[in-house]
């Protein structure tokens, strides 16, 4: 039974870790109409900003601190120089586009941080356990994952609902032309979503850091886990986002976690564990394709789309 | 979308249409000539990395003219479409594995069971319109890749060799280089000529007339839906066969086959080349991977300047090269021929050291240049 709950403590971690992505991604996804895939490669820079300011500063909080600045200046500076003439193109433009981009970031980590990966360290207060619960131990950084998670969406639901920059977001999402001819500046306001979602993105992967290493590519695969969130919550829907990352986070884990017990039963350990890896990772993908199938607009479409 | 579907009309009605139309044609035709003299140039040249090369790059021609069928003219974004290279080629590695190296079972059973999953995954994926239809398919791919990582039985991630070729019982030694080059070659013709009678029959028409109004194709009386049904399995039978010939020349298979990076790698050769144009696949693939070659051996970070040339292509060459073709923009070919003997130019000035830090200065600068322009043409247009 406490086995049961830490895993799924686990699984909401990796759920708001996805969510702190898929928020970024759904803002500029849901408002601006813009796919773009190179959200993993903000989160890769990110976790690499941390990563190297937490080596000068020698700190992880001051590092995190200066990471997050950066990672949003570098997403203002792409969305200025590449992105922002894409908005008003189809869907396989902006797509390819940000696959060269991609390519692009993906070297020049290579080049500016070597091809090694780095790994960030945390304070020794952070390293240990704490006591969530009598009997139950948990490691204090991935709770810490959590409640930055938690306060994260907190934050951003208390922003887009009750502030007046919340009001021109969601009222560029249903309807740009209105709010810029109400004398609002759309692209300055666009620009800044987008600095807000890569910010987002430095978060998740400065606070992923810890946990994986920080290396090349290491933003691509959990880009399309960030993509199937916020597909099966709704695009442009922020809540839907938040209980598809949970659930995705919570299923993923439960089936590494259980299904090698569970197949063991009539395989080998070994072929039991490759497999059991293989099937919790398809069934995120199995999920996908039957909401899809069920309700293709997603879980949570956001209203007015 | 209306540069896309302008110089798919131009193409695919190549003689009657203008003389640009006809260069495009002419250049494709001279093209597949030329892939058919490589074989003799590897041997009168000494080099034969030559015939390793090109026999890649007819392989992912087929690919990429398959892809072409569902995503240039019948307007379907399939991101997935790697994952019939790695469907086609499992069946074969698989038979092999298991004692059976005919190619009269390997082959033929590999393109059925690539249509199969291709029409399960068009099933599923055909239901969604737009940004979803991107998404299942990448997800339905996914989902296969993993089911290849799964397969510990062949290897898992770590993939398997495949210790004997297919075979044609006497008929074809596959073993011999320029003997499977040609098999290859002639595929790639036959595959251009298939799509290019497909999408002018009544059947393409139909297809391409749902790319561009679907409810009015719907309204009219066609079931679209069956159509684009059957292009989609169509387009996945052929790549499957691409993946047949991939596993056959690599001698191995694995997962990555079938990585979603590589079905984006698909979809920038088919629009580098132009989209929903005949020949558009077979100079986006040699375009594509001539230049990869060309710029891996300058320097290992190769694609730090590809990546920008790809969102150069994307934002500012609508049509890819067919379409500066049909269109008559030599001065765009020239351009982009210009750009790259530049760039050979700092390659052979500068030490490998100094040529990173130039290419990327010159591709920000570049970048950052064409977006000013285009920004302020476009806002020249709105005042």
């Amino acid at each position: 039974m406490l086995l049961i709950f830490e895993q799924f403590l686990n699984g909401l971690q990796i759920g708001l870790l996805l969510f702190l992505l898929a928020a970024g991604l759904t803002l500029v996804f849901g408002i601006m109409d813009m796919v773009n895939l190179a959200h993993g490669s903000l989160y890769m820079m990110g976790a690499y900003f941390a990563a190297v300011f937490t080596e000068w500063t020698g700190s992880f909080f001051l590092g995190a601190a200066l990471a997050l600045p950066a990672g949003a200046l570098l997403g203002i500076a792409v969305e200025m120089i590449a992105l922002r003439t894409l908005y008003t193109r189809d869907h396989l433009d902006q797509v390819l586009a940000t696959f060269g981009l991609i390519l692009f970031f993906n070297e020049l980590a290579r080049l500016m941080f070597g091809a090694g990966g780095m790994t960030i360290q945390t304070p020794d207060w952070l390293q240990g356990q704490i006591l969530i619960l009598p009997g139950l131990p948990y490691p204090s950084y991935r709770f810490l994952i959590i409640l930055v998670g938690l306060l994260c969406a907190a934050f951003l639901y208390v922003l887009v609902q009750r502030t007046r920059l919340g009001m021109l977001i969601r009222a560029g999402a249903s309807n740009r032309e209105m709010v810029g001819a109400l004398g609002i500046n759309i692209k300055q306001l666009f620009t800044l979503v987008f600095g807000l979602g890569s910010a987002l993105a430095a978060l998740a992967g400065l606070m992923a850091g810890p946990v994986t290493t920080v290396q090349i590519g290491m933003g691509d695969n959990i880009l399309i886990l960030a993509l199937v969130v916020i597909v099966i919550g709704g695009i442009g829907s922020l809540p839907g986002a938040f209980i598809a990352a949970l659930a995705i986070g919570i299923i993923d884990t439960m089936g590494r976690a259980f299904l090698p017990n569970i197949l063991g039963s009539f395989l080998s350990p070994s072929e039991a564990s490759t497999l059991a890896t293989a099937l919790s990772s398809m069934l995120i993908y199995i999920l996908m394709a039957a909401v899809l199938v069920l309700r293709p607009a997603g879980l949570f479409p956001a209203p007015g789309r | 979308m209306s540069s896309a579907s302008t110089s798919a009309a131009a193409s695919t009605a190549d003689s009657q249409n203008g003389i640009s139309g006809r260069l495009s044609f002419i250049v494709g035709l001279v093209l597949l000539g030329f892939l058919g003299l490589i074989p003799v140039l590897s041997v009168a040249f000494e080099d034969p990395f030559l015939l390793t090369l090109f026999t890649r790059i007819v392989i992912m021609a087929i690919a990429a003219v398959s892809l072409n069928l569902i995503l240039g003219y019948g307007g379907m974004v399939s991101f997935g479409h790697a994952a019939y290279i790695g469907v086609g080629g499992y069946t074969v590695g698989i038979l092999a594995f298991h004692g059976v190296h005919a190619a009269w079972i390997q082959w033929p059973l590999a393109v059925i069971i690539s249509g199969i999953v291709a029409a399960l995954i068009g099933l599923l994926s055909l239901r969604t319109k737009g940004i979803f239809f991107i998404m299942i398919t990448l997800a339905l791919s996914q989902l296969v890749y993993y089911l290849g990582n799964g397969a510990f039985a062949y290897g898992g991630d770590d993939g398997l060799n495949i210790m004997k070729r297919s075979d044609f019982g006497g008929l074809l030694n596959l073993d011999n280089r320029p003997t499977f080059y040609y098999l290859c070659w002639v595929i790639l013709l036959a595959t251009v000529y298939f799509v290019h009678r497909t999408v002018n029959s009544r059947f393409g028409m139909v297809l391409q007339g749902a790319k561009s109004n679907d409810r009015r194709m719907a309204t009219i009386g066609f079931p679209v839906h069956r159509y684009q049904l059957t292009a989609f399995v169509l387009a996945g039978m052929i790549c499957g066969l691409a993946g047949v010939l991939t596993a056959t020349f690599t001698g191995f298979i694995s997962p990555a086959m079938m990585h979603w990076s590589r079905s984006g790698d698909l979809i920038v050769m088919v629009v580098l080349g132009g989209m929903g144009s005949l020949f558009g696949p077979v100079f986006g693939t040699v375009a594509f991977l001539l230049l990869e070659e060309v710029l891996s051996s300058w320097t290992e970070y190769w694609k730090i300047v590809f990546g920008p040339i790809l969102v150069l292509v994307v934002l500012f060459a609508r049509g890819g090269i067919d379409g500066a073709m049909v269109r008559g923009q030599a001065g765009a070919l020239l351009a982009g021929l210009a750009a790259f003997f530049l760039l050979y130019g700092v390659h052979s000035a500068y030490e490998d050291e100094w040529l990173i830090p130039t290419l990327i200065l010159v591709a920000a600068c570049a970048l950052a240049w064409v977006a000013k322009w285009a920004i302020d043409r476009k806002g020249a247009r709105h005042d």
